[in-house]
């Protein structure tokens, strides 16, 4: 076998509170197709963007034909030959296409113009190499999602590259789409031309791929011929060790009533929207004061599941019931009323009023309670309600009108647990409930959890760390693409058999 | 200006905080800048400091301060008004209109006056029913067409002049009965009853925006939409109110203008909304929203009220004066730009 062309050795990539990166090694030949693989917040975005310039490595060394390459922005990686097709395009979706290909680089007539027809042509022939016949003065908004991606397959591949990294290029693509994406990366093998292949889909890597690179935490698990390996083996190293229980499992509760049922739900298909799961068929129910963990891959539809319910996005079909009544909120300030509650996966967009003080945060859905007929805020009542959940949550802060921006990432969730527990909902929907805080805030924050469905809520939590989910819930209900895929009881599940439900298409059980 | 307070200890039990100049400086710059400017001016010109004077400048400042609560409560949501200058024309004319008893009155003066006329009461309340569905038209225009406030009140900056003009006729209408004229001309003791309007629903408008659910609601909403939407705010419904708010406000300063000038036409109020987008940003209202303070809005009326008057009295001409004022605004907003980055880090 040749010597590798591309060659990463020892990368390490430190940010502040994680290693995301540790001896991590990757070897590329050309023309050949490698699976980057790895659980969510393995490493492979941050090593994604370091082959594409857009961060540089604290230590480690790139070797592009045995040289050593310093690659300190997008265009470097460009002109080294590396392009990155990231999920979301790159493209401008209000120019043409022939634009969008000869970005910088429009073929100019004598008097130094843009020569439209021969940019036309150049576009036409570019497109065509993929297999594309559309006319290129389309505009690309316009196109499918699988038309953009071949597009910038194209435009890659007329930027002469050696190296195209594709990042979950086949989440947004229907099977056929796939099958031609498929057959175009294998004209580009023929080529020469080598590709990174990252995906949560295991059939997939075994279908195309010719090798695989697993990591784990940031580190190197291994890399081997697909020939070698078995899509049990690769869950396998992408698990590792034996699931450690990070903490104590509370014995299992909720036998309680249905507090929450959601029979068929489907959510409306927004075909301007790639990103956004198509929900269909969705069964689902949670007992009082029992924790439901919701598992799924990036995009499997656990978010768009969340905010159906919660009345953000609207639902086409299935009906939603609250402790056996029927709702149907269109608004979140509707499922509130229902006694519905969400804490939304990004804390500091989504949540939080920044610039406003921890007691406004605290208090801003409650405050029909706390405010008279005429509006006028009780402010005895709100300053007990904020001391109340002070001490209950135990939440460290200098004072209640201390700005909320400046309270340590666990600290904000607990206020943004209180504004929903002070409303005292019937379901409380928990959105990654400790992304980006630190160790010990994230064991307070699944006590506090398994302390509100003692006490009769009914909860549900969606994590993308598999560990967390085991922990905290009783039952695991798994998604795949807007799906449900299993059911597991959480004391009789295996972080093995959750990803197999999360990420193959024919399911085990 | 907006505090900062990230220097601040976060253990309840911790000691006393350093200093921090930038957060005091953030609260206090427009207090000591208006103090510094008062100095300056009363050095070049005596004059300045007559108590004549600053009730003038008081009573001055009062349209635009009743423009700038309205406005304030707008630039809390994360949104602008650029039309409060031609609504106030507007209304201002109806107003006049409905005191003189429609247009063939309008030149009559004296008894014969006061017999076609429909008195002050229904004025008042016929500018202010003008400012209010105004206001409500650009609210459902944000809110429902989904149309910018920047491009919603641009539109009704023309649209309401264009009224304004058409409603005229082209020329102004004057001389109003005694009753009328009292709410721009008279006094309570010493006091312009302008300035007393205005200081009123500055009160008023402090009470609404701290103690009330509605004023935290707006706070919410500028903060951060996405969040408040998602705590069940009725983001709409809150947006469409702050419009009226600032509506209801052009229409009263519109009846208030006409009567201090004993006249209304359809120029009045040209280049208002600078003034006003100015004098609410100088006084530390965010326009990246959910900061502010009705404080901090009359602080920076008066500023820019103050320094109007003393370029007057030191004979700077009004060209200079619109160049001052485009200066500060931009000043003001990179200051508060760089306010955000700071406690932002």
């Amino acid at each position: 076998m040749p010597a590798p062309f591309l060659q990463m050795t020892g990368i390490a990539k430190r940010y502040p509170g994680v290693q995301a990166l540790d001896g991590v090694e990757i070897a590329l030949h050309a023309g050949e197709v490698l699976a980057l693989l790895g659980e969510n917040g393995a490493g492979k975005s941050t090593l994604l963007k370091i082959l594409s310039g857009a961060e540089t490595p604290d230590d480690g060394r790139i070797l592009l034909d045995g040289q050593a390459i310093r690659l300190t922005g997008p265009l470097d990686a460009q002109e080294s030959g590396i392009v990155t097709i990231y999920q979301e395009f790159n493209l401008i979706p209000t120019l043409s296409i022939a634009e969008n290909v000869l970005l910088g680089r429009e073929p100019l007539n004598a008097l130094g113009l843009v020569d439209w027809r021969m940019m036309d042509r150049r576009a036409r022939d570019i497109i065509a190499e993929v297999g594309l016949d559309l006319d290129p003065r389309r505009i690309v908004a316009d196109l499918s999602v699988a038309e953009q991606q071949m597009v910038e397959i194209a435009r890659s591949l007329s930027l002469d590259s050696r190296l195209i990294i594709m990042d979950e290029p086949t989440s947004a693509l229907s099977d056929s789409e796939v099958m031609r994406l498929f057959d175009i990366i294998e004209g580009l093998k023929e080529r020469g031309i080598a590709v990174i292949f990252v995906t949560h889909r295991l059939e997939e890597v075994m279908q195309i791929c010719d090798a695989a690179t697993v990591l784990r935490d940031g580190q190197l698990v291994g890399s081997a011929p697909i020939a070698e390996l078995t899509v049990e083996r690769i869950i396998q190293m992408m698990v590792g060790r034996d699931v450690e229980r990070l903490f104590a499992r509370r014995p299992a509760h909720g036998t309680g009533e249905v507090a929450l049922e959601i029979e068929g739900l489907e959510s409306r298909v927004d075909s301007r929207d790639p990103h956004n799961t198509h929900l269909s068929g969705i069964d689902l129910s949670v007992h009082r004061g029992e924790i439901l963990g919701l598992a799924g891959l990036v995009g499997a539809g656990r978010t768009e599941l969340a905010r159906a319910i919660f009345g953000v996005d609207p639902i086409s079909a299935g009906r939603i019931r609250i402790e056996g009544r029927e709702i149907s909120p269109t608004s979140p300030e509707d499922a509130i009323k229902a006694g519905i509650g969400l804490v939304p996966e990004d804390r500091k967009q989504q949540a939080l009023f920044l610039s406003l003080a921890v007691k406004t945060n605290l208090s801003i859905a409650a405050l029909d309670r706390l405010a008279s007929k005429l509006g006028w805020i009780d402010r005895p009542a709100e300053d007990a309600l904020v001391e109340r959940y002070r001490e209950r949550l135990a939440i460290r802060m200098a004072s209640p009108d201390q700005e909320v921006g400046n309270l340590s990432g666990g600290n904000q969730q607990k206020v943004v647990l209180a504004r929903w527990l002070a409303l005292e909902p019937k379901v409380l929907i928990v959105d990654e409930p400790t992304r980006g805080i630190d160790v010990a805030a994230k064991a307070e924050v699944h006590q506090l959890l398994f302390e509100l469905a003692q006490s009769g809520i009914a909860i549900i939590v969606i994590s993308s760390e598999l560990p967390e989910v085991m922990t905290v819930s009783d039952r695991i209900v798994t998604l795949r693409e807007g799906r449900i895929t299993g059911e597991v009881m959480a004391a009789e599940a295996s972080e093995e058999q959750l990803l197999a439900l999360m990420s193959l298409k024919q399911q085990a059980a | 200006m907006s505090l900062s307070r990230k220097n601040e200890p976060l253990g309840a039990g911790a000691g006393p905080a350093g200093f921090d100049a930038f957060g005091f400086l953030a609260k206090f710059a427009p207090l000591i800048f208006l103090l510094v400017l008062m100095a300056v001016f009363t050095l070049l010109e005596p004059r300045f400091l007559s108590s004549l004077n600053l009730f003038n400048v008081m009573r001055q400042v009062s349209i635009f301060g009743l423009l700038a609560i309205g406005m304030t409560f707008v630039i809390l949501t994360r949104g602008i008004d650029l039309s409060v200058g031609s609504l106030l024309a507007f209304a201002g004319l109806v107003a006049a209109a409905v005191a003189k008893g429609g247009f063939e009155c309008r030149f009559a003066v004296g008894a014969e006056a006061e017999a076609a006329g429909f008195g002050w009461p229904l004025a008042l309340l016929a500018a202010i029913a003008v400012g209010v569905l105004a206001g409500g038209l650009q609210g459902l225009a944000i809110t429902k067409l989904k149309v910018p406030p920047f491009v919603v009140t641009l539109g009704g900056m023309s649209a309401f002049r264009g009224a304004a003009l058409l409603f005229a006729g082209g020329g102004p209408i004057s001389g109003f009965d005694e009753g009328y004229r009292w709410w721009g001309q008279g006094y309570v003791g010493l006091v312009p009853v302008p300035v007393i309007i205005f200081l009123s629903f500055a009160v008023l408008a402090h009470i609404l925006l701290r103690y009330t659910r509605f004023g935290r609601r707006v706070y919410a909403v500028g903060g951060n939409p996405e969040a408040a939407r998602l705590s069940g705010l009725n983001v709409d419904r809150i947006t469409l109110q702050v419009y009226l708010i600032i509506g209801f406000m052009a229409g009263l300063g519109g009846f208030v203008l006409s009567a201090r000038l004993n006249s209304a036409e359809a120029v009045a109020g040209l280049t208002y909304e600078l003034t006003v987008i100015a004098s609410v940003v100088i006084g530390g209202t965010s326009l990246f929203g959910g900061i502010g303070t009705i404080f901090g809005t009359v602080i920076g009326t008066l500023l820019i009220g103050i320094l109007l008057n003393g370029l007057v009295l030191n004979n700077v001409s009004s060209y200079v004066q619109q160049i001052i004022i485009g200066i500060i605004i931009v000043l003001a907003v990179a200051f508060d730009t760089f306010a955000k980055s700071q406690r932002r880090r």
